[in-house]
């Protein structure tokens, strides 16, 4: 048989081993939930199903005179020239949203014409606009 | 005239580094001892350098326009502080920064290894210059600061107002000390590698170059996430975004490698590992300022910038690491050997080292996965931070515990078993006062008791093991400035609270149990800003506070920042943005309470007090 320390070392590599693979799960599934996809208003129209519970992405131009200020809310229409999707949002509106700027709103989809978002994301530049939009505008 | 100066002081200093690399390869070796001209060629090359910083910051001070970069990121009207400042806000300044660094710590490096064998310190300087050499042409050939732009224009484009802060003025500069140290230590690990001089002397020299990365590297992460919670205004101070993640990843490989160097120090073990993890500090570093200057990441933090320029970084960085890779797997070969696992100090240190790696891990897959799947895939995705939250929070736990117990177990084999009584009780009593901040929490009592209890645990051992004599002041210090700063992130997560609402001048509106007044707002012009002041009044019960906080307008660049009211004490921050609804009269203003923001940012900087005393004694 084998001795005491190949013993030992076997049992603590099989012990390293059973923890990786188990962080390795541990990230994926992790991952797996907590990726936020982006997509444009037109892919929102073209892909098959949806899913309501997952958090989605969505960057393309505030369209002109389409928000709505009141008190609580601020309702307003993203489009990236082909479709559009209204974006019902409360919370903190960074200082460079306003019509005709490219913006990225983040939430939940109610159906594929309304998105309730948790999150409008803030750039710091004026002239950058994220890569999603420009590409998603280059594409019109 | 001055930018030629800067340009041509490049150009030597570039042909410096070639002479530099020739000599120091040739003392190498023939072994010699490193001469008085060694000394002062690196001081002339650090002079040129310094030369040339120099006639960049006087570009931008005097607002020389002719100079492109000065161009593009200055404008006469900004003050004196952030001219200068300017000077490392864009990249081509910040990259001369880079390389001012890296030359200054190369001329340290020489005078402070003096004990140590020449061959060691000639090819550590080799291996430096290499870097050296790296940074200088790409800086001269593909981001040069002094490009000239014909017909001078009259009028630069302006510096971004969210940059023109005082804690991101000097941000960079400090990050990059700690960026710039980790060069130093992968290019002495590599030559004590090929060498065999991976020993005690070694490692107490190593030490002192991981404290000082260290020390920046925790004071820059700081200043960061304190200018993102002021000056942002998003109501917290760490998002989880891809360029913050980037300054993380090193500082977790570095407080690994500063535990692993106490081994090496005292017991000559963990050689090898030591060595890796020397070289992925760096190669974070490095690959950290490639990721956030060449616009890779997808970050909210990105400014424009242009991806060519990342090429070339890339192919340096790829260089730099196969290098040390080939050397890694050829001089590889210390006899270390493994007994049998015990309790002891030592194993103590591994365990740590392990949790460094996997939260290392963590961070560096869910900063990069988004990268790869887009190439792969073309599907573009976010992480967000509750995948980080989930992977490492619970982790948090063992690793509180086993960071309150280590510390005190000796060396080789820990002799005493002894359970002290007051460890137990110590147990008991953070248990029980964890369990009385939570219990009015609906969800996961027992999964957030447990969490308090382990860090609560750990600053009473920590306060208890101020009186330990066994342990250095320093480590003790650093440990409770830990301990502080867990326990106040984490109740500043479970406590945080917030209200935001639209409102015109005037109005008022009951959100939850606060009222927001919207009172009135004042104009004024300042500087190269318009300043607008609103008055807010928020009423929680009877309890009244007024605010001022304050929109800017800056006509170069346009832009608008938010300025925060934050009222602080030790125990809570309360503070009001307001952000501004262009072409409406609304103003978005949104209320928080954050309890122990003071506490984060006292304990990180005792934190890097704590380290700062570990110098002192080596």
């Amino acid at each position: 048989m084998y001795g005491k320390k190949v013993k030992l070392r076997f049992l603590f590599l099989s012990l390293i081993l059973i923890v990786l693979i188990l962080t390795i799960y541990l990230v994926l599934k992790s991952l797996e939930k907590n990726v936020v996809y982006f997509i444009s208003p037109t892919e929102i129209k073209e892909i098959g199903e949806i899913n309501y519970k997952k958090k989605y992405r969505i960057g393309g131009m505030v369209k002109e005179n389409s928000i709505v200020m009141s008190t609580e809310e601020v309702n307003f229409i993203i489009t990236d020239y082909r479709n559009e999707i209204i974006v019902k949002y409360s919370g903190v509106i960074p200082n460079l949203f306003s019509e005709k700027k490219g913006v990225v709103a983040e939430g939940f989809l109610k159906d594929r014409n309304i998105l309730e978002a948790s999150k409008i994301l803030a750039k710091h530049d004026e002239n950058y606009m994220p890569p999603e939009v420009k590409e998603a505008l280059k594409e019109k | 005239m001055l930018n030629l100066i800067g340009n041509y002081s490049l150009v030597f200093a570039l042909i410096i580094s070639i002479i530099i690399l020739l000599l120091s390869f040739k003392n190498f070796k023939s072994n010699n001892t490193l001469t008085l001209n060694f000394f002062s060629i690196i001081s002339v090359q650090l002079f040129l350098i310094c030369l040339s910083f120099i006639t960049l910051v006087f570009a931008f001070v005097n607002s020389d326009f002719s100079n492109l970069a000065v161009y593009f990121n200055s404008h006469t009207t900004k003050p004196l502080f952030y001219k200068i400042s300017g000077t490392w806000g864009n990249h081509e300044g910040s990259l001369l920064l880079w390389l001012l660094v890296l030359s200054l710590f190369n001329l340290i490096f020489f005078l402070k290894s003096k004990q140590l064998s020449n061959s060691f310190r000639s090819l550590a300087i080799f291996f430096q210059q290499i870097i050296i050499l790296g940074f200088l042409l790409f800086i001269i050939f593909t981001s040069n600061p002094f490009q000239l732009i014909l017909p001078i224009p009259v009028e630069g484009l302006g510096l971004n107002p969210i940059l023109q802060d005082p804690a991101l003025a000097i941000h960079p500069p400090i990050l990059y000390l700690g960026y710039v140290g980790s060069s130093i230590i992968f290019s002495s690990s590599l030559a004590a590698l090929v060498c065999k001089g991976v020993n005690k002397d070694w490692a107490i020299n190593i030490k002192m170059w991981t404290l000082i990365s260290w020390i920046f590297l925790t004071l820059g992460i700081m200043l960061g996430s304190l200018w993102a919670y002021y000056e942002l205004g998003w109501g917290g101070f760490w998002f989880w975004d891809p360029v913050e993640n980037v300054s993380l990843m090193p500082w977790f490989c570095l407080t690994a490698l500063l535990h692993c160097t106490s081994v090496l120090e005292r017991r000559s073990k963990l050689q090898s590992w030591t060595i890796i993890l020397a070289i992925c500090t760096f190669t974070l570093s490095m690959s950290g300022t490639f990721l956030v200057r060449s616009g890779i990441l997808n970050s909210v933090h990105t400014f424009a910038n242009d991806p060519e320029r990342g090429i070339f970084v890339l192919i340096f960085l790829t260089i730099l690491i196969l290098m040390s890779l080939i050397i890694y797997f050829k001089y590889n070969n210390f006899d270390e050997v493994t007994k049998s696992f015990y309790l002891s100090k030592e194993s103590a240190i591994v365990v740590n080292n392990w949790f460094m790696m996997y939260f290392l891990a963590v961070v560096l897959i869910g900063t990069i996965y988004p990268i790869f799947l887009e190439v792969i895939t073309s599907e573009k995705i976010s992480v967000g931070p509750p995948y980080f939250n989930q992977l490492i929070i619970p982790f948090l736990i063992p690793f509180l515990f086993i960071m309150s117990l280590g510390p005190k177990l000796d060396w080789i084999k820990n002799k005493k078993n002894e359970l002290k009584i007051i460890k137990i009780i110590l147990l008991f009593l953070s248990i029980l006062v964890s369990y009385l901040i939570v219990k009015n929490f609906s969800y996961n009592v027992l999964y957030l008791t447990i969490l308090i209890s382990a860090s609560l645990y750990l600053l009473f051992i920590s306060i208890i093991d101020l009186k330990n004599e066994k342990l250095k002041f320093s480590q003790k210090i650093s440990h409770l400035a830990f301990s502080i700063l867990i326990i106040s992130i984490i109740l500043n997560g479970m406590f945080s609270e917030e209200a935001s609402v639209n409102l015109k001048s005037g109005e008022e509106k009951k959100i939850s149990k606060y009222l927001i007044k919207f009172e009135k707002i004042s104009k004024k012009n300042i500087d190269n800003y318009t300043s607008l002041k609103a008055e807010i009044q928020i009423i929680e019960n009877k309890n009244r506070l007024k605010f001022y906080p304050e929109l800017r307008i800056y006509k170069a660049p346009e832009t608008i920042t938010s300025e925060a009211d934050i009222k602080t004490n030790l125990f809570n921050d309360n503070l009001v943005v307001v952000n501004y609804l262009k072409d409406t009269d609304y103003l978005n203003i949104r209320y928080q309470k954050k309890p122990f923001m003071l506490l984060i940012w006292f304990s990180a900087i005792m934190l890097a007090i704590g380290g700062a005393l570990g110098l002192r004694k080596n």
